[in-house]
């Protein structure tokens, strides 16, 4: 069995928990009000954005979804600007002008969530396409639904990452809905990893409820990357354990599934790999969920507080457009 | 004195792209069959052997991939020219043009900024069909985020594709199949011609032509024809339709009071109609007769060449038009 260090394993299980519980509070503040949009969720699939981003460094690029807090947050986006972007404000990431489904970073080298699926992929290419002009020792994730992987988007810019053999890894989030369409519904050929073999990328399939074994998949991909040995497809497996979106309740999401992966959420395996790997207590764990939660229920406080854009500064904003 | 030198438009826009990768190493090319082909209009002729395959490459038919490549590129630093070999292709690429690059800088509360030329060719001409003859630029600009510019000469098309290549905002760059042959004086001394400059073609009295592209040079002819009989016409170029130049045209409106739009697109929401209304809102008061457009009639474009000439404006047409505006009939 492979080492990890406790502050590792704690880092990771921490980036999973405030993952889940900015999701479940902006729920709340959604029903409440004070959220308005559209806004979707990445509960259960915490562990995948946790297992890439950990896996990678801040030279480093990802281009995220329409799902996209996850990615944010593992990726290091303060929880005080995330909340405050997605409540609309103008001291949230892009002002209040981007929202739920726009937020990004590009001074951290976040490309950003995207409103349309499958439209970060060719944008995560170009970057890798930039990387391999400028010759430096960076890579790109590019993280895609399986919803997604059925858009051209998606295929185009996987072949055009395979032709000019480009620094980036592909990693499909298999929650097996699209919205409400289940995978097998919507292609002939349910083990997506196979797109990959098809445009000769290598690629693997795993649980993409097992941090550690995200962590892992993708230490590898990434540092092979590098090497330039790109790009790499990794499908992980997972389940969306909520609806669409906030307003739609997920009544076609099967009651055996739902049962399945309640017992094998990403947060509860990332719970074992504490206690067994890391020694530590319940309370130990306690401990450090009551940390993370304080700093969530500050950021939201902040949030509230915080101004929206007056009209006419937007004005004077948008005068060039 | 520098002697005057005359040379192609495609040879304008391959002087442009080279002297831009020479002064900047982030502006890199890619498009389909314009490496060692050298692109179907021989734009991008010896650029291969002189800056390699790193920074001149050819793409797989995958428009909405490359496009969308260039986008991520231009976000993280470098300075991308995508060619699409005909404008009808780039509704392969709206999503990246329009949901994406147009949007990024103000999404990110101008954080971010795509740097992105988007070079392709329109227009009518050598009967090529419906699918490969279209004026399709007021798609692009009704798109609040893009920049949109319309060289009509040699000059034209080098000092914007310069001004194109160094503008931090996305460029949709439209050039003109019937263009890349003919010639025009360029100087040999660098220079740019910054974007929202309308250029007055010929000076002019008694009415204002507007017209960009492939339409400017048969304006300039019917021009020629409407000065033997009497009638001095302005012709106004505005070379880039976002910005547009409004101050040139409305200065022109106001001192010969007649306006005939000449625009190659189809008549339905062009381009000349947005102008017309810019005129009416800005310049009503001055006007001695209604707003005229020319334009394409609202048809696909036939596949005979006799056919072809009678969906786009003419000279006789020009001419005749410009002969009603002034009621000189």
């Amino acid at each position: 069995m492979k080492k990890y260090t406790k502050d590792f394993l704690v880092s990771l299980y921490t980036t999973m928990y405030k993952i889940r519980n900015f999701e479940e509070k902006a729920i709340k503040l959604y029903r409440d009000g004070l959220i308005r949009g559209y806004f979707h969720p990445y509960l259960g699939e915490e562990a995948i954005a946790t297992g890439v981003c950990a896996a990678m460094d801040e030279k480093d690029y990802i281009t995220s979804t329409h799902r996209g807090h996850g990615h944010c947050l593992a990726w290091g986006a303060d929880l005080k600007i995330m909340f405050a972007e997605v409540l609309g404000k103008e001291n949230g990431y892009c002002k209040g002008l981007g929202g739920s489904m726009h937020i990004a970073d590009y001074t951290k080298h976040n490309l950003g969530a995207n409103g349309i699926v499958g439209s970060g992929v060719p944008i995560a290419v170009g970057a890798a396409l930039g990387i391999s002009i400028r010759k430096e020792k960076q890579m790109v994730s590019t993280f895609i639904s399986d919803g997604g992987s059925n858009n051209g988007s998606f295929l185009e810019g996987l072949n055009l990452a395979a032709a000019w053999k480009l620094p980036v890894l592909f990693v499909i989030e298999n929650n097996q809905y699209a919205v409400s369409t289940p995978i097998a519904e919507s292609t002939g050929e349910t083990e997506l990893y196979k797109r990959g073999i098809g445009f000769g990328v290598e690629s693997v399939r795993l649980d993409g409820n097992d941090v550690l074994e995200v962590y892992n998949t993708a230490k590898s991909f990434v540092d092979r990357c590098k090497k330039g040995e790109g790009p790499f497809l990794m499908e992980c497996v997972t389940f969306r354990k909520s609806g669409h979106h906030v307003n739609d309740p997920g009544l076609y999401l099967p009651k055996d599934k739902l049962d399945h992966y309640e017992l094998h959420d990403a947060l509860l395996i990332g719970k074992k790999y504490l206690n067994e790997l890391a020694g530590l207590s319940e309370n130990d764990i306690i401990d450090i969920e009551n940390l993370a939660m304080a700093e969530i229920k500050e950021a939201i406080e902040f949030a509230i507080k915080s101004p929206e854009m007056s009209k006419e500064n937007f004005l004077k904003f948008v005068e060039e457009y | 004195m520098v002697e005057k030198r005359e040379i192609m438009y495609r040879d304008a826009l391959n002087e442009a792209l080279k002297e831009e990768m020479i002064r900047d190493d982030k502006v890199f090319i890619m498009g389909e069959g314009i490496a060692e082909r050298g692109g179907s209009y021989k734009v991008t002729v010896g650029l291969l052997e002189q800056f390699g395959k790193q920074r001149v490459f050819d793409t797989p038919i995958s428009e909405n991939g490359f496009t969308g490549a260039g986008v991520g590129a231009a976000l993280t630093g470098m300075r991308p020219v995508v060619e699409i070999l005909f404008v009808d292709f780039s509704m392969l690429v709206l999503d990246q043009i329009i949901n994406q690059a147009a949007k990024f800088r103000f999404m990110s509360a101008k954080t971010a900024s795509v740097p992105l030329v988007l070079r392709t060719q329109g227009g009518i001409g050598n009967g090529l069909a419906a699918q490969h003859s279209q004026s399709l630029e007021a798609l692009f600009y009704h798109i609040p985020g893009l920049r949109l510019v319309m060289p009509s000469t040699p000059y034209d098309a080098k000092g914007l594709l310069k001004a194109a290549i160094r503008c931090d905002d996305p460029v949709i760059f439209l050039e003109h199949k019937l263009l890349y042959m003919n010639k025009g004086e360029v100087p040999e001394e660098e220079y740019i011609i910054p974007l929202g400059e309308a250029d007055i073609k010929k000076q002019g009295t008694d009415l204002t032509i507007i017209a960009w592209s492939g339409m400017v040079p048969k304006v300039m002819e019917a021009a020629e024809i409407l000065s033997k009989d009497g009638i001095s016409a302005e012709v106004v170029d505005p070379r880039t339709l976002v910005p547009l130049d409004k101050t040139a045209i409305i200065n022109s409106v106001k001192k010969t009071e007649h306006v005939l739009i000449v625009q190659e697109a189809v008549r339905r929401g062009g381009v000349g109609s947005d102008i017309s209304s810019i005129i009416q809102e800005e310049a009503f008061d001055y006007l001695d007769s209604p707003v005229r457009i020319l334009a394409g009639l609202n048809t696909p474009c036939p596949f005979n060449l006799n056919l072809e000439k009678a969906v786009i404006p003419q000279v006789d047409d020009i001419v005749k038009a410009a002969r009603e505006v002034l009621y000189i009939v």
